[in-house]
């Protein structure tokens, strides 16, 4: 049984993908994560997840059909607007 | 996820530095040469423990033998996350040992070789490992992200290696004479493999790992990082490189150096070192010994 690895460096930070291990079951998953991933104090915390309970998904973002700009950060310029307010306002 | 593509899309696509997952669509050349190159990563730092596990019992203090073994317990634990990536691959990990074993895959130069004295130990832990993370950094940008995730762990652990060999190197420098005589002697005998380390210097865009972008430099080019960044420590301890044409060309920048032996390097890899069948012999004493653990422990698993 295969099951991928995760772990968090520092906490705070998020989990990140290690690698992968095979185990029997779940208390050998535990130990070879420990003893792969951990060993050095490199990690503070682990998951391992059967690698069949993982779903990826093929196409991870909403296709852009319309227009979505609204949606980004690119969808709004304020440079323009802005100094054109402070000049109003005379602030500029 | 990557959908299937020609050979050629697929070459633009790691060349233009793309990587490639697990699951991805992949040549078929294109696995056979991750396979090829990952396994031969993996069967050298099983192999690799040995010339240092000869030496547990032997090593000259206690925080030495604690060092030594946990060493051991790293490479082993690097075999363990690169078969891993093989398996995934599609080669399982008992094949890998079966072929190690029988002689039918290679692993790294420097481990066919014996360990005379404990200035061995010191010169390989130091130099050897030197050469390997030169190597081991360019996997970092490995077109097979799998693999290159796994390269960061190792090269973290591989850093503090060579922080071990130095220190043990320089404990003998600072020493006496019979000691610094012992690194000059384990020096003299490693150089030759040391040199032959890399590969021999064949452009990299000649070399098919390089044309995959498995390996992100040619040999060559790791040998120059090699020599610049060692060989101005190796002289500042005393010692003396066994090489009367070694010289950096300070307008160039180029290292120029007595031709490796090449012949050597391809008949030691082959399964001809001085030291290749008797560890091989160890490793497969060692499969057999504890196949009744394996049993045990995966029946009570099951």
């Amino acid at each position: 049984m295969i099951w991928e690895v995760f772990r968090q460096e520092r906490e705070g930070q998020p989990l990140q993908h290690g690698g992968s291990l095979e185990a029997p079951n779940r208390e050998f998953a535990e130990a070879y994560a420990v003893e792969f991933y951990g060993r050095r104090h490199e990690s503070v915390a682990l998951w391992v997840v059967p690698r069949e309970a993982i779903v990826e998904i093929a196409e991870p973002y909403v296709a852009d059909v319309f227009d979505r700009d609204y949606r980004r950060v690119d969808g709004y310029s304020l440079k323009v607007k802005l100094r054109e307010a402070r000049e109003r306002a005379g602030t500029a | 996820m990557l959908e299937r593509m020609t050979d050629e899309d697929f070459r633009a696509h790691v060349q233009g530095g793309g990587q490639v997952e697990t699951g991805d669509a992949m040549p078929e050349d294109y696995r056979r040469a991750l396979i090829k190159f990952i396994e031969m990563h993996g069967n050298s730092e099983l192999m690799g423990v040995l010339p240092e596990r000869e030496w547990i019992l032997r090593a000259p203090t206690l925080q030495r033998k604690l060092a030594l073994t946990a060493k051991v317990q790293d490479e082993v634990g690097h075999g363990q996350l690169i078969y891993r990536v093989v398996e995934d691959l599609g080669k399982p990990r008992d094949a890998c040992f079966d072929d190690l074993i029988a002689g039918k895959t290679k692993f790294h130069n420097v481990f066919h070789y014996p360990t005379k004295t404990w200035g061995d130990v010191g010169v390989i832990a130091w130099l050897v490992d030197a050469a390997a993370i030169i190597s081991q950094k360019a996997l970092l940008k490995c077109s097979y992200a799998p693999y290159a995730r796994i390269m960061k762990k190792i090269c973290w652990e591989e850093s503090f290696h060579i922080l071990h060999g130095r220190d043990v190197v320089l404990t003998m420098m600072t020493g006496t004479d019979e000691q610094r005589d012992l690194v000059q002697e384990a020096l003299d005998r490693w150089w030759g493999p040391l040199m032959q380390f890399h590969g021999n210097p064949i452009p990299a865009e000649h070399d098919p790992m390089y044309e995959w972008r498995i390996k992100s430099q040619g040999n060559e080019e790791a040998r120059q990082q090699f020599l610049d960044g060692y060989v101005p420590q190796i002289w500042e301890l005393g010692l003396t490189v066994p090489d009367p044409a070694l010289r950096k060309d300070e307008e160039t920048g180029v290292w120029h150096y007595t031709e490796p032996d090449w012949d050597e390097l391809k008949w030691v890899v082959t399964g001809h070192g001085p030291a290749t069948e008797r560890r091989l012999g160890l490793r497969r004493a060692s499969r057999e010994e504890t196949a009744w653990v394996r049993r045990a422990v995966l029946a009570d698993a099951a």
